[in-house]
């Protein structure tokens, strides 16, 4: 289980770097399907399946959009020489992952075994969450009614995003 | 912007319904198996995205298209805020509390306002990503001009 999440998320990481350095966008947006895809079966394999339908549609979906807008500009990534600046970004990136990954491990240490939850909270979700809500797919009843603020302030991000949207490219195209 | 070979207009014709059935399916069942309102939203416009590229659409057409999504997600996240205030007037007088009967456990009418939540969710994050879609091609279209 946690060797092939590790394979998963090397290929995660190859994505991602290869769409970084991929060498025009249509190529890039397409590498970042990579991404997206393995993280489906992540979900899948640590029995998600309501967040992997979730990932798959959206992943899709977004794929679709950014091809279909980017299709026409796709053009050549500008060669950017290496020079002082760049090696002084690369030392501090260094710098702060080792940081961070030393407080990630400090963290890490008083948690439990992975895939061992034995919060509190948890377990009284998952023994009195159905008779409390009435919704037999735990998920749903933990999102719509213990978790409801949480739903609606998603569905009031989306709401945003497509207003900002809308406002943005609305006034670009009155010139 | 121009539609697709026949090939791709027919096969679009043929599944688009079915994609769009298993969204209301999804939706409907949100609160029974696996899914919800995000998931099954997205399904349904994923339906319609396959269309307007498949087939091709003018700028003026689009507008239309974008007025009605537009105005449909305005809507469904007016009616679930309506739907979580309405909670403050009835029962525990809690802001989102789940004020419906219950019903028996597994029947579809269940569950209280949950399926509620989870149709109008559904229908806002559908027209949140048709109207995203739809104005990114708009104005693909108007600035190719």
């Amino acid at each position: 289980m946690e060797l092939t999440l590790s394979i998963l998320i090397g290929f995660m990481i190859v994505g991602a770097l290869f769409a970084i350095h991929a060498g025009d966008l249509l190529s890039a947006v397409i590498t970042t399907g990579i991404v997206g895809y393995s993280l489906v079966i992540a979900f899948l394999l640590l029995k998600a399946p309501d967040l992997a339908i979730v990932q798959i549609v959206i992943e899709t979906i977004t794929l679709i959009i950014m091809v279909a807008v980017v299709l026409d500009s796709t053009r050549e990534e500008l060669k950017v020489k290496n020079d002082f600046k760049s090696y002084a970004n690369i030392l501090l990136s260094l710098i702060f992952s080792a940081v961070l990954l030393f407080f990630f491990l400090e963290s890490i240490s008083g948690l439990n075994l992975f895939g061992e939850h034995t919060l509190r909270m948890s377990e009284a979700y998952i023994t009195e969450a159905t008779e409390k809500t009435g919704s037999i797919n735990l998920v749903t009843g933990v999102l719509f009614d213990f978790r409801g603020y949480d739903t609606l302030g998603e569905a009031t991000i989306l709401f945003a995003a497509a207003l900002g949207v809308l406002t943005v490219l609305r006034i670009k195209s009155k010139k | 912007m121009k539609g697709m070979s026949i090939i791709v207009k027919k096969i679009a014709q043929l599944i688009s319904g079915f994609i769009f059935l298993y969204g209301i399916y999804i939706i409907i069942h949100g609160h029974l198996t696996p899914g919800g309102g995000f998931a099954g939203g997205a399904i349904i416009a994923g339906a319609y995205i396959l269309n307007i590229l498949a087939f091709g659409s003018d700028a003026v057409n689009l507008r239309n298209k974008e007025k009605g999504s537009s105005l449909s997600e305005s809507l469904a996240i007016f009616i679930v805020l309506m739907l979580a205030i309405f909670a403050l007037f009835i029962g525990s007088r809690v802001f989102l509390s789940n004020y419906l009967p219950k019903g028996q456990l597994g029947e579809i009418i269940s569950a209280g306002v949950i399926p509620l939540y989870n149709i109008f969710i559904g229908i806002e994050v559908a027209a949140a990503i048709i109207t995203i879609f739809l104005a990114l091609i708009i104005f693909k279209e108007e600035t190719k001009r």
